[in-house]
């Protein structure tokens, strides 16, 4: 079945809101309204459209934010957790673990290492380009645990 | 006598509706705006840019056939398109200015590596990061 252009704009529009403010809480129903769409309508077109349903495209740029703040900042990681929209930083180190294979300390340890070239691809590719890929049953297992604690419910 | 790249276009979802924006919205000029039949040829370009052209282009016949260019559409609105970069002088008075002429940004300016951006998009989903231009290196300094 194919998606009207129309309606694939207006999903835009939310994917596009999420990516703006990642950290905010984005219950269904407000995307949903985002899109002008009703809210059971919304979760299956956005599946279809982007491939992966709403939260879990939430939970990918988190997971985003939080590993560039890792490593380009010298916050805390209770600071990092509740700026990237987590209310518990314990999800956020079980989740981060889970995704990344290391925890958020680790990974700072670890990339801290490495020296980073100065980026001449831009910030917002460069952002989505880090985007972890959710599609490995293990984040996909984690992700089912994970969904109240979003915020956002897939139906 | 320059050369180098002329003419790089865009599909968008209504050739009027882009127009308009283009034009009214962003501050661009037509460049060209031609039919053959029902196909439309139609650029515009940046006043202080003449040397470029951006093409506003409708995916559909005669060009694609009908399931191509309703993929392209649908391309198109899902934001899939490569990315577009529109310079600058002051990014925060443009965004002040498209804001009044209703311009759907998705990130307000924001300071980041010694420049401002922020990010938009056309009607049809194309989206842009707007740039500020970085100051000129003082003479006599390396770049």
């Amino acid at each position: 079945m194919r998606q009207s252009p129309e309606l694939l704009r207006r999903l835009l529009r939310s994917k596009d809101r999420m990516d703006g403010a990642p950290h905010e809480d984005w219950p269904i129903k407000r995307l949903a309204h985002v899109s002008a769409v009703s809210v059971a309508h919304f979760s299956r077109e956005f599946k279809k459209a982007f491939g992966t349903p709403p939260h879990r495209y939430l939970l990918t740029r988190r997971i985003e934010r939080a590993t560039a703040l890792l490593r380009d900042t010298d916050l805390p990681i209770t600071d990092i957790a509740l700026q990237t929209g987590w209310n518990s930083i314990g999800t956020f180190g079980r989740i981060f673990k889970d995704i990344t294979g290391d925890s958020p300390g680790e990974f700072r340890e670890r990339e801290s290492s490495i020296s980073h070239v100065q980026r001449e691809i831009p910030e917002c590719v460069m952002r989505a380009a880090n985007r972890p890929n959710l599609k490995i049953a293990v984040s996909e297992k984690r992700r089912i645990q994970s969904v109240g604690k979003l915020g956002v419910q897939s139906d | 006598m320059t050369t180098g790249v002329n003419t790089v276009g865009l599909y968008v979802r209504d050739q009027d509706e882009a127009l308009s924006f283009y034009v009214e919205k962003l501050g661009f000029i037509v460049h060209t705006d031609v039919r053959n039949g029902d196909y439309r040829w139609l650029t515009v370009q940046h006043p202080d840019q003449p040397s470029f052209q951006l093409g506003l282009f409708k995916p559909g016949p005669p060009v694609h056939d009908i399931a191509t260019a309703q993929t392209l559409h649908e391309v198109v609105a899902k934001g899939a398109m490569p990315p577009l970069v529109l310079l600058v002088d002051n990014c925060r008075a443009a965004y002040e200015r498209m804001c009044e002429n209703g311009v759907e940004f998705t990130q307000e300016p924001m300071e980041r590596y010694g420049s401002v951006d922020a990010g938009f998009r056309d009607p049809s989903g194309n989206g842009w990061k707007m740039i500020e231009v970085a100051p000129k290196p003082q003479p006599g300094s390396s770049k």
